[in-house]
């Protein structure tokens, strides 16, 4: 049961992740360049940007959701198996949801990268 | 890419790897938690650790957030993936623990990974609103992703000078 419980937990952590990475990369792009912003037009004008995107709060919601996902595996799981089994599940969900949804040119170069790095987060939990 | 842009990437390793640290620390002293009481969820808030843990995933938060403004999902993430490295250098050198072989293999592949990416440019598709224009567009969708210096001068064109 407990280990039931802890991949069901990672289960849940990429799933909120991907959604949380995704909505929260689309927010920032329809507001802009941050440091540009705030350069020009002052913090409150950032901060009312950022407040007046819907996508943002979805971010933010999917984000919360993975972060008490992620304190539910922890309380079941070793962190050596969460932490890098969540990462490097998130890392190639997001390639495929950047690719799909936010339309980024994910070529061979970022391929290989999500890859790489999804196999030395669970090197390291080895 | 500029000093400070590079120094936002970092925030974003640092902060997230120290945040995890402290959140995983707190989470054994809270204990196991299920389904049943799922509320406690919230109680393990007020622990110590878990408390100066979530400070520090907010300080990733902000620099996350900043990194995402100009840059891809698929460059920020796997930039940010050097909190591993980091977390690993710091337990073989400064904790005096024991790294195997295969975690420094895992160590080669992120640090691979991640030169894979820094290697290319930051952002590779257009963006889809008009208030990106007042804050420094990046227009360099139409160029290929795989090209490296010349595409990133054709953002540096299309942002009026800003990198």
């Amino acid at each position: 049961m407990r280990h039931l419980y802890t991949w069901c937990g990672i289960l849940l952590v990429v799933s909120f992740s991907v959604v949380g990475d995704v909505s929260m990369s689309r927010a920032m792009k329809q507001v802009g360049d941050l440091h540009a912003l705030r350069q020009r037009f002052g913090i409150g004008t950032v901060v009312c940007r950022i407040f007046s995107s819907s996508t943002f709060f979805v971010a933010v919601a999917a984000m919360a959701l993975s972060f008490f996902s992620l304190l539910f595996s922890l309380s079941w799981g070793d962190v050596s198996l969460v932490g890098p089994a969540a990462a490097s599940l998130t890392f190639i969900g997001n390639a495929f949801a950047a690719k799909l949804f936010l339309h980024e040119r994910v070529d061979r170069r970022r391929w290989m990268a999500a890859f790489l790095v999804a196999g030395g987060v669970a090197l390291l939990a080895a | 890419m500029t000093f400070r842009k590079y120094l936002v990437l970092a925030g974003v390793t640092v902060f997230a790897a120290a945040g995890d640290s402290l959140l995983s620390h707190g989470m054994k002293q809270v204990g196991n938690i299920s389904f049943h009481n799922i509320g406690s969820l919230f109680l393990a808030v007020s622990n110590p650790w878990v408390a100066f843990g979530i400070v520090l995933l907010l300080a990733f938060f902000a620099s996350y957030m900043n990194a995402l403004s100009w840059a891809d999902l698929t460059y920020v993430l796997p930039a940010s993936s050097l909190g591993y490295v980091l977390l690993a250098l710091v337990a073989r050198f400064a904790l005096h623990e024991q790294v195997s072989p295969l975690r420094w293999a895992g160590i080669a592949l992120i640090s691979g990974g991640v030169g894979f990416v820094a290697g290319g440019p930051s952002v590779t598709h257009h963006s889809d609103t008009g208030s990106a224009s007042s804050a420094g567009d990046i227009g360099a969708g139409s160029g290929s992703a795989g090209a490296g210096p010349g595409n990133q001068h054709h953002v540096r064109v299309a942002t009026g000078g800003k990198p």
